[in-house]
């Protein structure tokens, strides 16, 4: 009699997670299609942000290829080009944080100048290192129209560092990962040049 | 056993206090309040998967046996977060970059959890989802509150980015309290949530003294 019981309760278990399975199975269904075109709406926002509309005629989605980066991670470089020559660049770069990775989105020149950048995701602290969102700051915009010589090589590190870039008040960690992140960026672009242009 | 709407509305909003009294929800209070917009967005966020799971587990309360009843809980609110996360990021898409942070952390919080076990699973479908919404909202306000006490002190601001959550429209509500860098950093992190959180129920507690009220102890299981 005891077992005959305990059958039921698994049989009620089950009933529920069969319906509730069912439920998201078909909102899952129902939601994909908009949830992947918002995300490749976000994607052309933010690689809007970085590379200005005006130095291209491609789609730059399309025109995307895949490398490795030098932290051994598949990474995608949307190329910009304006009558068949490449104006400009966009890839993800990766810096250590607080509180774990920062993932930005860095777009540059031809020659190697940040056209912007930009916070795709990361886990900083509220009030304090989340400052490098553009949202909550102005900070990430400093590094527009910088390039690996200017400032020098030495130069790219944050003050408290002796270099040139503003550290937060109570956050140093933070900003130290955003401006290594982005000299590693041009430092890669500098040695993979021939690579990220073929094709063009 | 069916609760007046009367006292429903004012054990979710104050008596009963989801956070205030019986000190649920704790992890996400921390976690989330260190500005009042967070806290507001967390609190809405988490006032919806209440009334929605509130409203199925008391629909099915009949259904779901004794024994399997945590497991069945856990579920129906795990699902209702999956949805709302699901059907935000599809069509209400600039609000789901600011709120959904916080959607996934509700499955962590035991406040919707305790009150189905202690409301929705005795009571019928519309005092339940009565309950959701009243325990959310007073969760709302607690967690706006502690997170409004939080900005102040610690990054001068009350509301930033508020129009952010709520929309342009609430741009007004942003307001600098203190000039900038004044701010005590540890106000923001960790323990200055530990410590506005519990000047909160302190305070809550001189006020009921005051009223003349016995201390309610409060508890997860106390059914009203």
């Amino acid at each position: 009699m005891k077992e005959h019981r305990t059958m039921v309760h698994g049989v009620i278990l089950g009933i529920f997670c069969l319906g509730f399975g069912l439920l998201l199975a078909i909102t899952n269904s129902v939601t994909a299609k908009d949830i992947a075109a918002r995300a490749l709406e976000d994607k052309l926002n933010s690689l809007g942000q970085v590379i200005p509309d005006s130095i291209h005629d491609n789609n730059l989605v399309k025109d995307a290829i895949t490398m490795k980066n030098d932290r051994d991670k598949e990474i995608t470089v949307y190329r910009a080009t304006k009558e068949g020559k490449v104006t400009g660049l966009a890839y993800e770069i990766y810096g250590t944080g607080y509180a774990g990775e920062i993932k930005l989105m860095l777009g540059i020149d031809a020659q190697g100048k940040v056209l912007g950048v930009r916070v795709l995701a990361h886990k900083e602290t509220p009030g304090l290192g989340d400052k490098i969102d553009v949202k909550k700051t102005d900070w990430i915009l400093r590094f527009t129209d910088l390039s690996l010589g200017n400032p020098p090589l030495e130069k790219w590190k944050v003050k408290k560092d002796g270099g040139q870039f503003d550290q937060f008040a109570g956050a140093t960690i933070t900003p130290r990962g955003v401006v290594r992140a982005i000299k590693e960026g041009l430092e890669f672009y500098d040695a993979h040049k021939a690579q990220m242009l073929e094709g063009h | 056993m069916t609760t007046e709407y009367k006292t429903i509305i004012k054990d979710g909003l104050w008596e009963n206090n989801g956070m205030l009294a019986m000190l649920l929800g704790l992890c996400p209070t921390m976690a989330m309040t260190t500005s009042a917009t967070n806290g507001l967005g967390m609190g809405l966020a988490t006032a919806v998967v209440m009334a929605a799971s509130g409203l199925l587990v008391s629909i099915f309360r009949s259904q779901i046996t004794q024994e399997v009843r945590i497991p069945v809980y856990i579920l129906i609110v795990a699902s209702m977060v999956t949805l709302v996360d699901l059907c935000m990021n599809a069509w209400m898409h600039e609000l789901y970059k600011v709120l959904g942070l916080f959607i996934p952390l509700i499955v962590s919080n035991c406040l919707p959890l305790a009150r189905l076990e202690a409301f929705a699973s005795k009571e019928p479908p519309a005092q339940s989802l009565m309950d959701g919404i009243f325990m959310g909202i007073g969760f709302t306000f607690a967690l706006t509150a502690i997170g409004a006490v939080r900005e102040i002190t610690g990054s001068g601001t009350l509301f930033a980015d508020a129009s952010l959550l709520l929309g342009p429209a609430f741009k007004f509500m942003e307001m600098r309290i203190l000039p900038a860098d004044t701010g005590i950093l540890m106000m923001i992190l960790p323990p200055g949530g530990f410590l506005v959180a519990g000047l909160m129920v302190v305070g809550k507690r001189m006020l009921d003294v005051r009223a003349g009220k016995a201390i309610q102890m409060g508890g997860a299981h106390s059914a009203a």
